[in-house]
């Protein structure tokens, strides 16, 4: 801060617009928290301040986890997460490698074709890929899913990760291969130790990002036992014009809980994977 | 090279051999090519193969489960005819560009507020950015809640603030509807401006603009004048990436308001959607997701040579 003023402009210009920010991004949270724990008398009763519980009740919580097969979408979920970003991961590794650390003639227009796929939404994909999968005899299959969600993440990881690859000192190279290594020993010995922070960040950010699909899921699964979690929550809590709220927003809540976690411990490095894109570029 | 001129001159022939096949591997286009070969066929199998068939697809009249006939331009004259169409691209249009003009406004203010000192710093900036990381389509469900036309929560707190005195319908209303899908969109999106221009903020050196300062430039001017031009390439960096997703959205309209209602909100990717998977008409849905590529074609080929000529 340059200037020195009193707690009025402090308060004009942090706290208050802060506090708007704060208020109004997180109020939907506090909704399904609410919500999730209200039983539904209290749910569907009109005339009483709907802000705060009176009754807490767990009914909401037991039935999703007892009566749907919350917890089974919320396995395929991880499955398909884990398998997915694993798979992105070492795929990224090795596209961005070479184009970060090496030259060879075409390396520019894989790199601009590498950005240029990060950057085709899914929309353009999901009619001819629902085909395909169909005549594969994919569908209803979680390797449908582990088989498409690296097409979004390996374009994303590898662009990350050409940026990590980059700021490893080219003299760590090169008196590797003075000692004798060749290209493949340097890279797994001497640049990708150094690198790991970047693999985390990709890692975050591709997990997250798995979780959070749902054009796909929704179209090559129908069955409940293959369910993804945001696919079970909208095909099956929703029953025609019937709405279980309280299940619903027990089953939002749990499932952005492992995303909301696994993001919370590494704040840092998701950030890093967010803007890297826009801000070192 | 010591290791190689040492050995024997009378070596067995498959050492050699194989220490010519490890030179080779070694040279770099060959070990480039080789690495990038599983990854670069696995992107090909599965974005440009689809994207081309996509194409395809398009150029025919091809009922789910059965064989297509080609129709040529078919299906491109008929969206042409279909005031759905013209109306779902309206839509688009309206929903980007309001979405995006919030959330870069803003974001703006967002990564200005947090640019400050303040206690907790990490921990808010994390807080704040919730609503990004949240499964889309979780969120949206609570925000369907809290809009519901008979508990809405929202509508609670205008009529007991005295705001107005019954709430809206906010999804049974063509420009309700519209409005909420914008405003859930800001939502959730206002958190990756933020926390991106806030980097970008970060990068600005202080020296600028206390050297400003002593020149007796007021805030309001530095910010025009200092922080503004260093964080155009930013802003223009994120705000093309939004427009592109923003434009191609699905998941928080299909879950919303299923386009409704009357297809008042019905967006590119949720009309091909409903043309594809509920009508089972492939061929004229992938001419509808196709209407798209003109446009995000150019934005995505114009971002890609932007980011690499600023590399």
């Amino acid at each position: 801060m340059i200037e020195r003023r009193g707690w009025r402009w402090r308060a004009l210009r942090l706290w208050l617009p802060l506090g708007f920010f704060l208020v109004t991004g997180l109020a939907p949270f506090y909704w399904m928290a609410v919500t999730s724990l209200k039983p539904n008398a209290e749910l569907y009763n009109t005339h009483i301040m709907p802000l705060v519980v009176y009754h807490p009740t767990l009914k909401h919580y037991v039935d999703l986890l007892t009566e749907t097969s919350f917890l089974t979408w919320t396995w395929n979920t991880t499955v398909v997460a884990v398998a997915s970003t694993a798979i992105s991961l070492v795929l990224g590794i090795m596209l961005a490698y070479p184009l970060a650390r090496t030259r060879f003639a075409g390396a520019g227009l894989i790199a601009a074709t590498v950005a240029a796929t990060y950057l085709v939404p899914q929309p353009f994909l999901f009619i001819p890929l629902a085909d395909i999968i169909n005549s594969l005899g994919l569908s209803n299959t979680l390797t449908s899913l582990i088989l498409t969600y690296p097409t979004m993440l390996i374009p994303f990881c590898a662009w990350l990760l050409i940026g990590y690859f980059k700021t490893v000192p080219r003299e760590l190279e090169e008196a590797a291969r003075i000692d004798g290594a060749n290209r493949f020993q340097t890279m797994t010995r001497v640049v990708l130790p150094l690198c790991i922070p970047g693999f985390i960040s990709a890692g975050i950010f591709a997990f997250t990002l798995s979780q959070n699909e749902f054009l796909y899921a929704l179209i090559f699964l129908t069955k409940t036992d293959v369910r993804t979690v945001p696919v079970g929550a909208i095909a099956e809590l929703i029953r025609g014009d019937v709405f279980y709220w309280g299940q619903l927003m027990a089953a939002a809540l749990l499932g952005s809980l492992p995303v909301a976690l696994i993001y919370s411990f590494f704040v840092e490095h998701y950030v890093a994977g967010l803007t890297a894109g826009s801000v070192k570029a | 090279m010591a290791t190689i001129t040492s050995e024997p001159v009378a070596g067995p022939r498959p050492l050699a051999l194989r220490d010519a096949v490890a030179r080779w591997l070694d040279r770099e286009a060959v070990f480039s090519w080789l690495m990038m070969a599983l990854p670069l066929l696995f992107l090909f199998a599965l974005v440009g193969y689809p994207f081309v068939y996509g194409i395809w697809l398009s150029l025919e009249n091809r009922p789910v489960a059965q064989a297509g006939t080609f129709v040529g331009l078919g299906n491109f004259i008929e969206d042409a005819r279909d005031p759905v169409f013209w109306q779902v691209a309206r839509n688009t249009f309206i929903y980007t560009g309001a979405a995006t003009v919030l959330k870069m406004i803003g974001g703006l203010a967002l990564a200005l507020v947090i640019n400050q000192s303040f206690r907790m710093k990490n921990f808010v900036r994390a807080a704040l950015l919730l609503p990004f990381i949240v499964p889309t389509v979780l969120s949206t469900v609570a925000w369907m809640w809290m809009l519901d036309p008979a508990f809405s929560v929202v509508n609670w707190m205008l009529v007991h603030m005295g705001i107005a005195s019954r709430g809206p319908s906010w999804l049974g209303n063509p420009a309700l509807a519209m409005a909420s899908i914008i405003m859930i969109n800001t939502w959730r999106g206002l958190p990756f401006y933020g926390i991106t221009l806030l980097a970008g903020l970060q990068t600005i050196p202080q020296d600028l603009h206390e050297a400003a300062a002593i020149d007796g430039a007021g805030s309001w001017t530095r910010f025009w004048h200092i922080t503004l031009p260093l964080l155009k390439p930013v802003i223009l960096i994120v705000t093309v990436f939004s427009v592109i997703f923003t434009f191609a959205d699905f998941q928080l309209v299909y879950v919303l308001t299923h386009g409704g209602p009357a297809n008042a909100t019905q967006l590119f990717a949720t009309y091909a959607f409903d043309i594809a998977m509920s009508g089972g008409q492939l061929g004229r849905g992938a001419s509808v997701a196709l209407a798209m590529l003109p446009i995000l074609g150019l934005l995505i080929i114009g971002l890609t040579t932007y980011m690499r000529s600023h590399e």
